[in-house]
């Protein structure tokens, strides 16, 4: 910093073109992040495994949290850093706190996964919090390529997440399918990027956006859209994107599962929503339309006959993507807000759901099949009950955030006039109440045929459940709060890019190359 | 505590007393004879505390009572908004009546898993309570969904064989058709920025809400899809006699005797209240629908070789004749509506408890299994006959004055209406008579009926309160209808400006 000032005092020609140090406070999570993540790969070989499970843990928990400190620090300094590469708004705090808390929570509930499973818990660990880096990098980038490196910096964790149960062949069958059909999306995505540069000389979101709306908007733009929907639609796993979906979920490990589908998600949501507001809404408003009710009905037909619970919840991801992009399309209304709202419900139902599964899913993963469940609800009552929050969440029933999510979305669209989607949307989130219904019907209902193991809940996963549940509670009880901040931070992203507003002019613009 | 302090919270203090009593029993430790009493406490001091709203309730004052209005939610604009008027006043006590009784009637009957029943059974009353004093359409969805938890799983776990396909099958049916519901909800709120009952309603009525016109038919469908489906209207009813076979005694107590009065209750208050004009122009197929309902219902019950599922088809035909009086327009067919809802809930609720006690014994509801059984127990023969009379509308008895009002209201409306009506009192006349006579006439057929125990102290505790409102409820009909006739007149009140525009054109 000293050195920063130095420079800036003696050498004013370059003060322009050198970051400030305010740069650095607006991406500090990201490096607090990287930090924890190194320190806990270079510790990882000092240590003998069974010290390291514990430790090692401990210290990505302690990352996430000093992670999230660094985002209230963050959150002091809003405004553009690194020549209009990173904007820090409530927007980008809003992700940044989802994402690194859904990191937390993982944490907590890979603690008894990683010994139960017999994986050495270093690189795994570290990789999710260089996962989570690139997802809070995504939320606050509003450059097109830094967007692109940040969404491959999470990608790349994911890949290898997806397949650490390395003595099972459907975990490296799934990471490999992930990988495969990810990069292709995310080729797909960097092509976009490309015609966009082509269709208005930019890659700046703020500058993007005033281009397209000085004059007509060029047909290479629609395309360009067009592609980087195609990358973004893969990784929220919307239909028709959808297809890699269940088989992944099912080989890939189960915490991790949880993991993959909300902090991505999310975070490609939050580059989604950006893009959106860039773009007049009408350029994809019916590729979003026809996407978000493809998702929803064909997850949600999907899922009722799915026998694997992790499969079944794979399926049900489907169609809550669908539930949010319905949201998207009545963006940029109340939808921004619903969208927000309901990613944040949405990862803490799911991340509670499968942490229950995870613990009970047992060694190699044995006990997923929904047979496994039966008479759960008499076995192992306080599992059984908080599983059966969750899935009442996910149906949307009141007293949950689900409830409060999906309530927003629909209400969102009539708003915006979307009748037949909402239409379709309710007509699924009757029928999606189906297969979580069967679920509770194993639970409760029936007798055990099996002989399955209930291990006792430890200390992290109590804890990971608690919050997990203490935040759906929250969300349906009490959810003006994050409401109100959702529609603030939306109104903020509005004025940004809204039409007719001053750009940031004062500050400087990306270097030229001399 | 002063009365006037008490009537600005009851609203508060009668739905949540139940639902607090429930997580108290949640800390107990698991000794049934403790839960139980402790479920029968809480129950009772409910019912106390609601026999507050009726006592303090002023009749001749027109609108909502015992009002409550707090922000709950700033954006969207959701409101705690309670209150109630002569017609869910009623609904309120019915409510809290029959919980008690279900307490009891399953005192013996349930010996697994105690608590969760019980804790079930109150969250369930919260809910029911709720549905009928919430004035905010959001409050109101909230509150109809929250019946469907508790109800499923007091079915699907203390239900009969076929307890999951039942369980799965009610929560369904309800959750597809409330689901429209909610849009028209939405729909509402998008365009008139409330939720609030009766701001919406005099929006409408002022006509302000723009593209109500284009609208108003989808919305009027969206909100009848749901009640219809509750209530249940004829095309919609096929989960019912699965739901009531299956459920545990008290469910099918609570599930005839109060969740289908919310069908015929948001019929009346909102299908009514909100879309008078569609009401109007619907009400001819809905009336054919309702005495489908009455007659086919009826012919089917007659039939039926299962006591339990007899009761279930008679619910399909009793509820006709309240959609009939509904949509009859008529003074007289409203009252008998409303009276039809609170005769049959407790007539209802009592033959159901009389089936629940002979299953306790058999462990079968069929009623080739039975006959004769007037000489080994004749205290239960008795109360049970009672019963049967209040519901086949003996005159004195509770059933008779409420078709007899829905039916001078159908024939005020076309007199067809009426007549194929009528029929339906002569059909329940005839099942439920010829099923009394095969139970009970007659020598003993099975010798094992034999050595049937009367009724136990519990089982009188639970039904004779029944028999006793049936009687009071038939001798003295004024006590009801002096607060249920303004609000009907009140809420009939935009039919006849409807009428007089007509005739003016």
């Amino acid at each position: 910093m000293i050195a920063g000032t130095i420079i800036v005092t003696f050498v004013p020609a370059f003060s322009q073109t050198l970051p400030q140090s305010a740069d650095y406070v607006r991406i500090l999570p990201e490096i607090v992040l990287s930090l924890f993540g190194m320190i806990v790969m270079v510790l990882e070989p000092l240590l003998d495994e069974e010290t390291g499970q514990k430790i090692l843990g401990l210290i990505a928990l302690v990352g996430t949290l000093a992670g999230m400190g660094a985002t209230w620090f963050m959150a002091q300094a809003p405004g553009l850093a690194f020549w209009n590469m990173v904007q820090v708004d409530g927007f980008s705090v809003f992700f940044h706190v989802l994402v690194i808390a859904i990191a937390a929570v993982v944490i907590l509930s890979s603690y008894e996964y990683m010994a139960v499973q017999r994986i050495r818990a270093g690189e795994y660990y570290a990789l999710i919090l260089f996962g989570v880096v690139g997802m809070a990098l995504m939320s606050s980038a509003v450059e097109l390529v830094l967007i692109f490196i940040a969404l491959e910096i999470s990608s790349i964790s994911s890949y290898v997440l997806a397949g650490f149960r390395r003595h099972e062949a459907a975990s490296a069958e799934s990471s490999l399918k992930y990988f495969l059909l990810g990069s292709f999306a995310t080729a797909f995505f960097l092509y976009g990027v490309a015609l966009m540069f082509g269709a208005t000389g930019s890659t700046n979101i703020d500058q993007i956006s005033r281009t397209l709306q000085a004059g007509p908007i060029p047909l290479l733009a629609y395309v360009a859209v067009a592609f980087m929907f195609v990358g973004l639609g893969f990784k929220v796993a919307a239909a028709p994107f959808h297809i890699w979906t269940p088989d992944v979920y099912e080989g890939a490990p189960a915490p991790v599962v949880g993991f993959m589908s909300t902090a991505p998600k999310a975070a490609a949501f939050a580059v989604l929503l950006r893009i959106v507001f860039v773009v007049n809404v009408h350029a994809i408003f019916w590729v979003i339309w026809v996407s978000a009710a493809l998702s929803m009905t064909l997850g949600n037909v999907g899922a009722l006959v799915q026998n694997n619970v992790k499969r079944l919840l794979a399926y049900s991801s489907i169609a809550h993507a669908g539930y949010l992009l319905m949201a998207f399309a009545a963006a940029p209304g109340l939808g921004t807000s619903a969208a927000m709202f309901y990613t944040a419900a949405y990862a803490a139902m799911n991340l509670g759901a499968f942490a229950v599964v995870s613990h009970f899913a047992n060694a190699g993963e044995r006990y997923v099949t929904l047979e496994d469940y039966e008479g759960l609800g008499r076995s192992s009552p306080l599992l059984a009950a908080t599983l059966t929050i969750f899935l009442l969440s996910l149906i949307g029933i009141p007293m949950t955030g689900g409830f409060f999510a999906k309530f927003y979305v629909f209400s969102a669209a009539v708003k915006a006039n979307l009748i037949w989607l909402t239409i379709i949307g309710v007509v699924n989130s009757g029928v999606g109440a189906y297969y979580y219904l069967r679920i509770i019907v194993m639970m409760y209902m029936r007798e055990s045929r099996k002989e399955v193991p209930v291990t006792p809940v430890p200390l992290a996963l109590r804890m990971a459940l608690a919050t997990c549940l203490a935040a759906t509670l929250y969300l349906g009880i009490f959810p003006s709060r994050v409401l109100h901040y959702a529609q603030d931070s939306a109104q903020q992203l509005v004025q940004q890019t809204g039409p007719g507003t001053p750009s940031s002019a004062s500050v400087p613009a990306f270097p030229e190359i001399p | 505590m002063r009365t006037d302090d008490l009537s600005s919270v009851i609203l508060t203090l009668v739905p949540f007393a139940p639902l607090a009593g429930g997580l108290l029993l949640m800390l107990l430790p698991r000794r049934d004879r403790d839960i139980r009493i402790f479920a029968l406490v809480i129950s009772l001091l409910t019912f106390v505390l609601s026999l507050h709203l009726p006592v303090y309730f002023h009749r001749a004052q027109l609108g909502f009572q015992y009002e409550i209005d707090r922000q709950w939610v700033s954006t969207p604009n959701i409101h705690y908004h309670m209150g109630v008027d002569g017609i869910s006043l009623w609904l309120v006590v019915l409510t809290t009546f029959l919980t008690p009784l279900c307490v009891l009637i399953s005192w013996k009957s349930v010996h697994e898993r105690v608590k969760e029943f019980f804790i079930l059974l109150l969250i369930l009353e919260t809910a029911l309570i709720g549905v009928f004093t919430s004035l905010d359409l959001f409050l109101f969805y909230f509150f109809w969904e929250a019946t469907l938890i508790p109800m499923a799983l007091l079915i699907g776990i203390f239900g009969h064989e076929r307890k999951v396909y039942a369980a799965v099958k009610f929560f369904m049916y309800t959750m597809i058709g409330s689901v429209f519901m909610l849009a028209a909800i939405l729909w509402l709120y998008a365009h008139t920025g409330s939720f609030d009952f009766v701001v919406i309603r005099d929006q409408i009525a002022s006509g302000a809400v723009p593209k109500f016109p284009a609208a108003a038919q989808w919305l009027f469908l969206g909100f009848f899809l749901a009640f219809a489906v509750k209530v249940p209207l004829f095309p919609f009813h096929t989960w019912l006699p699965d739901a009531h076979v299956e459920a545990p005694t008290a469910g099918s107590v609570l599930l005839a005797g109060v969740l289908l009065k919310m069908g015929t209750y948001g019929l009346l208050r909102f299908n009514l209240g909100l879309f008078p004009e569609q009401a109007r122009q619907n009400a001819w197929w809905v009336m054919i629908l309702a005495l489908i309902g009455i007659i086919y219902g009826a012919l089917v019950a007659m039939v039926q070789p299962n006591m339990k599922k007899l009761i279930a088809y008679s619910s399909v035909s009793h509820l006709g004749f309240v959609v009939l009086g509904i949509f009859s327009f008529t003074q007289a067919g409203l009252n008998g509506a409303m009276f039809v809802m609170l005769a049959h809930g407790i007539s209802t609720g009592g033959l159901f408890m009389l089936a629940g006690i002979l299953h306790d014994r058999r462990h079968t509801y069929e009623i080739s299994e039975f006959g004769g059984l007037a000489t080994p127990m004749p205290v239960y023969a008795a109360s049970y006959l009672a019963i049967v009379l209040a519901s086949a509308g003996l005159p004195l008895l509770n059933g008779f004055i409420g078709e007899f009002l829905v039916l001078s209201g159908a024939f005020q409306d076309k007199a067809v209406y009426g007549v194929l009506g009528a029929t339906g009192i002569i059909w329940s006349a005839v099942y439920l008579l010829w099923m009394y006579q095969r139970v009970f006439y007659g020598k003993v057929t099975h010798p094992v009926n034999n050595s049937l125990r009367d009724l136990s102290g519990f089982e009188k505790l639970a039904l004779w309160p029944c028999a006793a409102a049936a009687l009071v409820m038939g001798v003295a009909p004024i006590l009801w209808l002096g607060a249920i006739d303004p609000a009907v007149r009140a809420a009939l009140t935009p039919f006849t400006q409807v009428v007089s525009r007509v005739v003016r054109q």
